[in-house]
């Protein structure tokens, strides 16, 4: 900084020479910072071309199709005259049936968002509209920190606490069920969803609340009609991370949903989700087996299910942006 | 703009050093050395307990030596003896003809057995059930889903919740090869990670049922089983899995690629001997029957 000042004064081939020497620090400085940039992109990448070479065999490979099909992973198998869908890998004749896998995830996942979104974008609006600053600074870091506790501390308490008050309250049959899990991991979902709603909503311009104020709307109707609308697609950004995280969790839904692989929509039954059967059975697979492919499977669906989401989301998210500056 | 040159060499050294570090890690450890002063030991979850005692008190009679006990299930066990990543795999079954083909085939070496203790593996109910015994057949019933209620098993007319182990466990094939004579386990059968979970579980539930070692009995009984309807119910106790009367008892193993050396060999004549077969009972297993 310095170096600039003085350089002002100076003529101005000094100042060239003086420029050229930063530069060439600048340039390393720079390409190592691309490096390491780039390098997380190789490694995310390198990971998905791993899990998709270790997926694929479950198409073509025949060690995989002696045991499953693709098909028989998705089409209910006739048990005793009526149709089931199993998840057995370790059994005389192995069944992996993914349908139950995906519907416990999205069980767990709705009941999470349907508790963590109404909350964290309520307490958003709050901290960002209403609370006075002094809150506000106490607030904010409060439900960030949130985000810090270990998951597995999160799904300890859901375990132990959480799973006994449901039961007395709800009766349920089973006391590790969707529920459980669902609330435990809107305990990880809701400072996503709420720092990024915040952050959403302080960024929309001052000029909109006074506008609108002043053509005579009360603060409510300014929050509805005109705040909440132009902090839509930051909130939607922000309710798709909490996605992420929810369907992606693995230590909660392990420990609190009980892990049973059940094909129903009653939230009081335990679940079994996509994740938690990778981190269980893949310590045990042995390398190369139908079991093995079909668990990359697994993540690669999953994988799969997560990035047509987020892009279907960002392209709304993107048309309702240009329509609010659109009509601006 | 940016100079390629440079990101490209900037990766190749990041690769190099990456490369290095790991080579330099693995020729470190070969495990089953002579020398070795530090082994690891890895598998059941049903003999995580066991392990450690047994390697504690070990360890302070001869310093200087290390061993590491890790759980994760006898499957992930035997997975790291063929995989070399283990030097003792702990294990509460037997190992499947498969696994010892690959055991052989990747380690060069016959996978040897050692029964080290007796393990009786318990039914267990809330402590606040009245049931008092089941019979083999009927446990088959519970755990397939064909018996749901309790009242067709002489209970109070409520659901049966299921309580079992992961499919990596040596706990789950053993019941699954033993109880349910090799069916699948009911879907509705909630599976959680180790033994102490499965009984917490049960601990909480009034209407639940489990099985585990006869070592995790805090909030729950062990109930007494028969081996068909017409027998004599037998409750988990030294004298019945030493006799072999109750039906559900097995041995606990250590298994080696090839005769154990060094460590591992003295390790195991230790557990083997008196003082580490007296340990056992302590933890809630049996010792070996003598003879």
């Amino acid at each position: 900084m310095s170096d600039a000042a003085s350089s002002k004064s100076s003529g101005a081939a000094r100042t060239l020479d003086l420029r050229r020497r930063p530069r060439r620090f600048e340039r390393i400085a720079e390409a190592a910072i691309v490096a390491v940039a780039l390098l997380s992109i190789v490694s995310v990448a390198l990971i998905l071309v791993f899990v998709g070479k270790e997926a694929l065999p479950v198409l073509y490979s025949s060690v995989v199709h002696e045991e499953v099909t693709p098909l028989a992973m998705i089409l209910p198998r006739e048990i005793n005259g009526h149709a089931a869908y199993l998840w057995q890998p370790v059994s005389e004749i192995p069944k992996y049936n993914i349908v139950p896998l995906f519907l416990g995830s999205l069980k767990v996942t709705v009941v999470a968002l349907l508790f963590a979104v109404p909350t964290s974008v309520a307490a958003a609006v709050y901290c960002a509209e209403y609370a006075s600053s002094r809150m506000r600074e106490f607030l904010k870091p409060a439900i960030e920190l949130m985000a810090g506790v270990p998951s597995v501390v999160a799904g300890f308490f859901a375990l132990v606490v959480l799973a006994s008050w449901i039961q007395r309250a709800f009766g349920t049959e089973h006391r590790l069920n969707a529920m459980v899990a669902g609330l435990g991991l809107a305990f990880a979902t809701c400072p996503v969803i709420f720092s990024v709603s915040e952050d959403a909503l302080r960024a929309v311009p001052q000029s909109y609340r006074t506008a609108a104020l002043a053509l005579g709307s009360t603060p409510t109707q300014a929050l509805l009609r005109v705040i909440l609308p132009a902090a839509l697609p930051g909130i939607g950004a922000g309710v798709m991370l909490g996605f992420g995280r929810a369907i992606g969790e693995t230590l909660i839904v392990v420990l609190a949903s009980g892990n049973a692989a059940l094909v129903d929509l009653n939230l009081g039954h335990s679940t079994r989700t996509v994740t938690a059967t990778i981190a269980q059975e893949l310590g045990e697979v042995v390398v190369g087996s139908a079991h093995y492919h079909v668990l990359f499977a697994l993540g690669a669906l999953l994988f799969l299910v997560t990035f047509v989401v987020n892009v279907i989301t960002e392209r709304a998210l993107h048309r309702s942006r240009q329509s609010l500056s659109g009509s601006k | 703009m940016m100079n390629r040159r440079t990101t490209l060499a900037l990766f190749a050294l990041l690769a190099l050093g990456t490369l290095g570090a790991c080579a330099r890690k693995s020729s470190d450890s070969k495990p089953g050395e002579p020398q070795a002063t530090s082994i690891s030991v890895k598998g059941s979850d049903t003999m995580v307990i066991l392990g450690q005692r047994w390697a504690e008190a070990y360890m302070k009679q001869s310093a200087g030596s290390t061993i590491q006990i890790a759980g994760g299930g006898s499957g992930t066990g035997i997975a790291a003896l063929i995989n070399g990543s283990t030097d003792v795999c702990q294990a509460s079954r037997p190992l499947k003809e498969k696994e010892k083909a690959e055991v052989k085939a990747k380690r060069n070496a016959d996978a040897i057995e050692t029964r080290v203790a007796l393990d009786a593996l318990a039914v267990y109910v809330n402590a606040a059930s009245a049931l008092k015994e089941l019979s083999l057949p009927q446990l088959a019933k519970i755990y397939t889903g064909e018996t749901t209620n309790w009242k067709d098993v002489g209970g109070p007319d409520h659901a049966i919740v299921l309580y079992g182990r992961e499919n990596n466990s040596g706990t789950y094939s053993y019941f699954k090869e033993h109880v349910l004579g090799n069916k699948d386990f009911a879907a509705a059968t909630q599976t959680l990670a180790g033994t102490s979970a499965v009984a917490n579980a049960v601990k909480g539930d009034a209407f639940g049922i489990g099985y585990g070692g006869i070592a995790y009995l805090e909030g729950v009984h062990a109930i007494a089983i028969k081996k068909d309807d017409a027998s004599v119910a037998i409750m988990p106790s030294l004298a019945t899995a030493q006799d072999g009367s109750y039906p559900l008892s097995r041995f606990l193993l250590f298994v080696t690629a090839g005769q154990p050396t060094g460590l591992a060999k003295s390790f195991q004549d230790w557990v083997l001997s008196p003082a580490g077969q007296s340990m056992i009972e302590s933890v809630g297993y049996y010792p070996l029957p003598k003879g």
